[in-house]
């Protein structure tokens, strides 16, 4: 497929995140897609630091570093605030972390998205409080390591359905993103970019440090969840049904996505099948308008 | 909402409006481009007036009906950063909510005005008036005035946005909870040009520019962190000549005159009450009826408390023997808060008054004249080393 992506860079390099990071390499497309008229705030999260320390800063966009809870709130006072100066053209666009959205902002989301506020909130996911060296959310998966898990999170693998937590406050565009798969990602950032109201990514964002696993191999484990139907890339549309937007040509057991990361490692192959059938029944129920 | 009495004879007309509505009108005359709010007693008639103002077409703000308090705050935060003027009022609990970000603003350096009506913390629930929420947040870095009457709260929204906007900090205007909110008062709404000459439309010197990006409160190391609050606490420093200056350009303006503190029949007094908000009404009842009977006590309102007024203080209550503080907030194993705060103000010199901690009133208390003249009776029997209550 051709790409008509933009050579220009929003997002420098002097960055400070770890080699491999999901969330850098995020950030980066996503505002090749949205452009430089783009805002971004930015609640307590791995970008708090992965921007710059001040006074220097990776990103040629103006962003807004915001308390931890209050990243949704924020982003509706300054899309207000635009719509009353009459910079409607200015795209608003909330980075947070899982922490940040699952947990602790989970509040100020929902009333953002209820009031359909006029702003892109993205969550990349790296499934546990990386920044904070690894300790569990509840956006983290059964069976992980973290630093408050060292045995393993409890093995239950029905990890929060933010995909229909958001989907339920009738959003104008939900989507989930890999950068595993590009062309998609890009995509769905256009496409986000094009609509007014509230509109909600959710990235699956691979954290090396976090999931164990070596820094060259990130974008391998990314598309592996994919493959693996475990993360899913989907997208809903107001008026519509949810879509899966990629299909996997080559579908692999969850097994493989499983047993590529050392935090897992606690996992038994009796949890690995608990988990594929999770996984199955899951995918069944989500997709079956699709 | 609000009755206009005409006085004849060409007099200017006065308004008869309840405190809320007084604070609402001094939030619409300042045209914030957002206004966030949730609600809570006893604040919420501030905010139903402002969205009854947006609905009808009279206001053009944005009006942000969030789902909390922090979120109320936050909203305000992205719109400063945005560069706009914003608003939001709350009380008690809602400010408590409020605390991470109120730091967050000050330390930003973002101007605006929140106008708290003063509550009670629980437990247990109590909807009342004392001060304990309000001066349980003195060191976010955000200036604090307190008001007697609806219409010095009605003009210090709009001054304190005059003052906010010049250094760079938040402003917390005070009214007590429902002895100013919910009562009637006749006062004066200034016309809407006349505001307009004296608050020009806000410029931010830096904000949310797509054309010139900056990032805000990022990650600053120890070294620029401190120089930062070096800067803020040197901006807090200039906070008293700054109001000066507009209080007088406000008397220019409108004819009503204010000051940091205000004395009261305290020329030769022995004793001295310090007060601060409407209580100082009921206090003043007090002092004419004891000044009829011959004792000598005066009343020094305080009106501004962060930053706290100590050289204003020194000179107005340096040569009376005692002072009488009326608490309305207690910072518990330390005594009440205004005391200190006083004692701090007198400690590098040698002749000081006597300054007595009262805990006047906490959880809305009644306090009445009466009362007043009771404690001033008792003043000789009352204990300078710990805190007085009754």
């Amino acid at each position: 497929m051709l790409w008509n992506v933009t050579k220009v860079e929003y997002m420098h390099n002097g960055h400070m995140a770890c080699p491999g990071c999901g969330a850098s390499l995020s950030m980066r497309h996503a505002l090749k897609a949205l452009g430089e008229e783009t805002v971004v705030i930015i609640p307590a999260c791995c970008w708090s630091i992965i921007g710059g320390i001040f006074p220097t800063s990776a990103l040629s966009v103006p962003a807004l570093h915001v308390p931890f809870a209050t990243a949704a709130a924020c982003a509706s006072g300054v899309r207000r605030a635009l719509l009353a100066q009459g910079r409607e053209k200015v795209t608003v666009m909330v980075w947070a972390g899982d922490g940040g959205t699952f947990d602790i902002g989970l509040q100020a989301l929902s009333g953002a998205a209820d009031r359909k506020e006029d702003f892109l909130y993205v969550c990349y996911d790296n499934e546990a409080y990386m920044n904070t060296g690894v300790q569990q959310s509840s956006a983290t998966p059964g069976g992980a390591w973290t630093s408050t898990t060292p045995g393993g999170k409890e093995m239950d693998f029905s990890k929060k359905d933010m995909f229909g937590i958001i989907k339920n406050h009738h959003p104008s565009y939900l989507a989930t993103a890999s950068v595993g798969h590009p062309e998609d990602f890009y995509a769905k950032f256009v496409k986000a970019y094009a609509k007014r109201g509230f509109r909600f990514l959710h990235l699956l964002s691979v954290c090396p440090p976090g999931w164990r696993i070596d820094s060259q191999d990130s974008v391998r484990i990314a598309r592996m969840a994919v493959e693996s139907g475990i993360f899913p890339l989907l997208e809903f549309e107001a008026g519509g049904e949810v879509r899966q937007t990629v299909i996997p040509e080559n579908p692999i057991p969850v097994n493989d996505y499983i047993k590529a990361q050392e935090r897992f490692r606690n996992m038994g192959a009796e949890e690995i099948k608990a988990l594929q059938a999770t996984i199955d029944e899951r995918n069944r129920r989500l997709l079956q308008h699709a | 909402m609000s009755y206009r009495a005409d006085q004849g004879g060409g007099a200017p007309k006065m308004d008869m409006l309840l405190g809320s509505d007084a604070v609402a009108y001094g939030a619409k005359l300042c045209k914030p481009d957002v206004i966030a709010a949730y609600p809570i007693t006893p604040q919420t008639h501030i905010v139903e007036t402002l969205s009854l103002m947006v609905d009808k077409g009279e206001l053009e703000s944005q009006f942000v009906k969030v789902e909390s308090e922090l979120s109320a705050i936050s909203a305000c935060y992205g719109a400063a950063a945005a560069g706009s003027r914003a608003f939001t009022a709350t009380s008690s609990h809602g400010l408590a909510l409020m605390h991470e970000v109120l730091h967050w603003f000050a330390g930003a350096r973002f101007p605006m005005v929140l106008v708290n009506a003063n509550r009670a913390m629980g437990a247990p629930w109590n909807i009342w008036t004392d001060q304990s929420d309000s001066l349980s947040q003195r060191d976010t870095g955000w200036l604090q005035l307190y008001c007697e009457t609806a219409q010095e709260a009605l003009d210090s929204v709009i001054i304190g946005y005059r003052v906010a906007e010049q250094v760079m900090l938040p402003v917390m205007v005070n009214i007590d909870g429902f002895i100013l909110s919910h009562t009637m008062e006749p006062l004066f709404i200034p016309e809407p040009d006349e505001v307009d000459t004296y608050l020009k439309r806000y410029e931010a010197p830096y904000f949310l520019d797509t054309e010139n990006p900056l990032s805000f409160g990022s990650a600053a190391t120890p070294d620029n962190f401190y120089n930062m609050r070096k800067y803020m606490a040197r901006a807090m420093k200039t906070v008293p000549r700054i109001l000066r200056e507009e209080f007088t350009g406000f008397e220019e303006h409108f004819g009503r005159s204010y000051s940091a503190i205000e004395s009261y029949r305290t020329e030769d007094a022995d004793t001295i009450i310090l007060v601060s908000g409407a209580l100082a009404g009921t206090s003043r009842v007090a002092v004419d009826r004891l000044r009829e009977q011959g004792v000598k006590v005066g009343l020094v309102k305080l009106r501004l408390f962060r930053p706290f007024p100590g050289e204003d203080l020194i000179r107005a209550l340096g040569s009376s023997g005692q002072v009488l503080v009326f608490n309305r907030a207690v910072s518990f194993g330390a005594g009440g808060t205004l005391s200190q705060e006083l004692r701090a103000a007198f400690y590098h010199l040698d002749k000081r008054p006597g300054i007595l901690d009262v805990v006047i009133s906490l959880g809305g208390k009644e306090v009445f004249p009466e009362t007043v003249a009771e404690v001033v009776g008792q003043a000789d029997q009352l204990s300078e080393e710990n805190s007085n209550w009754f």
